[in-house]
């Protein structure tokens, strides 16, 4: 017990000073998960809101396996794109294993699906209270996709924070690609699960600290954005 | 003033319509000509909403045909029609960007549609609200943003279904007013209603519905002194419920 005490009394002594080490992977993990989200948003969110409207046989079939990809395991989707990267794989030749630019891709692969699967979920039922009333303004499917991505702006920011918690909070794939490169590749979850099997719980915890700091904020975020959503929505 | 351009009459021509083996219309023919409105009216289940959204083009005939004038002139006007619903549906959006998103839609730039909804709005008194989330307003107000959205392209025909159905007698006058407005500024308002006094207020000429049939199309005038049809009749005296 007076361990665990000390180690949490260093932890937080780490993130009080602001610890150099601790700042680097805070801040590569930042990056690489809200470029990740960025990335799977400009897929998932138009493709979301595509398979709201899109009426066509086997749509059923592709939502289905669109909601089964949500639960991709991160050590597949690592794996996936470790296979592609990889020096003999197709895209071997840019040299982009075990970089943050590889680590970004997995995320972006891992949450993509998340995003398409959520959005379509909140856009199909705006767009079954929408559809007669755009059809009487001159808006079919197509142009309706634009305005459902737009009226649902802050429903759909909670579906971002949801993935970019999903992917700030994943290990296996950053692991898989990136290689957990001290100083280059290494981020939050990795530095944990590699410093706890060392025996440097101080830095472990710190981190596991901000870790849940970032998710408190980030669900405290995703509530303001359900508030504003049901503001517009006449609720 | 439309003269050139116009795509009235608006024809129906022996127009059905049936849901799952259900006749809702049958043989349904008449023409509109410009002029003051046209109330549809009818008791209930007459087929009155179906005959708006055929004609408006949301639901397709099963029977029979809709004909425009002028249609094979390059598509005449944009738009043709307009329709507000019931209950109509308010984008999540401020009131003024629903006044605007039909003229964003007809591809006006952005200035001329801004000016154009401020002044649809200011028609139907809602400019002190243009800032505010349209699902916000109240019923009476989100049916005078309806109109105003609808008008703001200045549709040569304007459908109305039941405007005023859910709304406390002085929102109701509120949008009567309104509607009395729009026709006198020269679009065609075609509407029903379940309000006898309000179809006496308004109408030019009356069409009455009765189960799927057209039984009768008069001038008002005519239609309310002496109805020709014994369910008309009926209707009028508050004996013929559906």
């Amino acid at each position: 017990m007076d361990d665990l005490g000390a180690a949490f009394s260093t932890a937080l002594g780490l993130v009080a000073a602001g610890d150099p080490a601790l700042a680097a992977i805070v801040g590569l993990s930042l990056r690489v998960s809200v470029t990740a989200v960025a990335l799977a948003a400009f897929v998932g969110l138009p493709l979301g809101a595509l398979l709201a409207v899109a009426r066509f046989p086997g749509r059923r079939g592709v939502v289905v396996a669109l909601n089964a990809l949500m639960g991709l395991p991160p050590v597949v989707a690592g794996l996936l794109i470790y296979l592609l990267l990889s020096r003999s794989g197709p895209l071997g030749r840019f040299g982009l294993l075990f970089t943050p630019s590889a680590m970004v891709v997995a995320q972006a692969v891992l949450i993509a699906p998340i995003l398409a699967a959520l959005s379509r979920q909140v856009l199909e039922e705006m767009w079954e209270e929408y559809a007669e009333q755009l059809r009487s303004l001159g808006a079919g499917p197509r142009r309706a996709v634009p305005t459902l991505l737009w009226d649902g702006r802050f429903a759909l920011l909670t579906v971002l924070l949801a993935g970019f918690g999903r992917a700030s909070a994943e290990v296996g794939a950053v692991m898989v690609v990136g290689g957990n490169i001290e100083g280059f590749t290494r981020v939050m979850t990795t530095a944990i699960a590699l410093e706890t099997s060392k025996g440097d719980l101080p830095l472990a915890l710190a981190l596991g600290v901000v870790l849940m700091a970032i998710v408190l904020t980030v669900n405290a975020l995703a509530q303001a954005a359900r508030d504003t959503a049901a503001r517009w929505a006449g609720g | 003033m439309r003269a050139p351009d116009t795509c009235l009459p608006l024809r129906a021509e022996g127009l059905g319509y049936a849901a799952n083996g259900v006749a809702v219309l049958r043989d349904v023919s008449f023409a509109l000509e410009s002029g003051p409105p046209a109330l549809i009216i009818g008791p209930n289940g007459a087929g009155k909403s179906v005959l708006l959204r055929l004609l408006h083009g949301l639901l397709p005939p099963t029977a029979g045909a809709v004909r425009w004038a002028g249609e094979n002139r390059g598509g005449g006007r944009m738009p043709r029609d307009a329709m507000v619903f019931q209950r109509p549906v308010m984008l999540r959006r401020s009131v003024l960007a629903n006044a605007a998103y039909p003229l964003k839609l007809a591809g006006l730039p952005r200035a001329e549609r801004l000016r154009r909804a401020r002044a649809a709005l200011g028609r139907v008194g809602l400019d002190g609200l243009a800032d505010r989330p349209a699902r916000r307003l109240s019923g009476g107000e989100q049916q005078r943003l309806a109109l105003a959205r609808a008008s703001a392209l200045d549709p040569e025909v304007l459908f109305l279904d039941e405007p005023c159905a859910s709304l406390d007698p002085a929102a109701a006058r509120a949008v009567e007013a309104i509607v009395a407005d729009i026709a006198a500024r020269g679009a065609k308002v075609v509407m029903t209603t379940q309000d006898l006094g309000q179809a006496r207020r308004l109408a030019g000429e009356v069409l009455f519905l009765h189960r799927g049939r057209l039984l009768e199309h008069a001038p008002a005038a005519a239609f309310f002194a002496d109805p020709k049809a014994p369910e008309a009749a009926a209707f009028l005296r508050g004996e013929l419920v559906w």
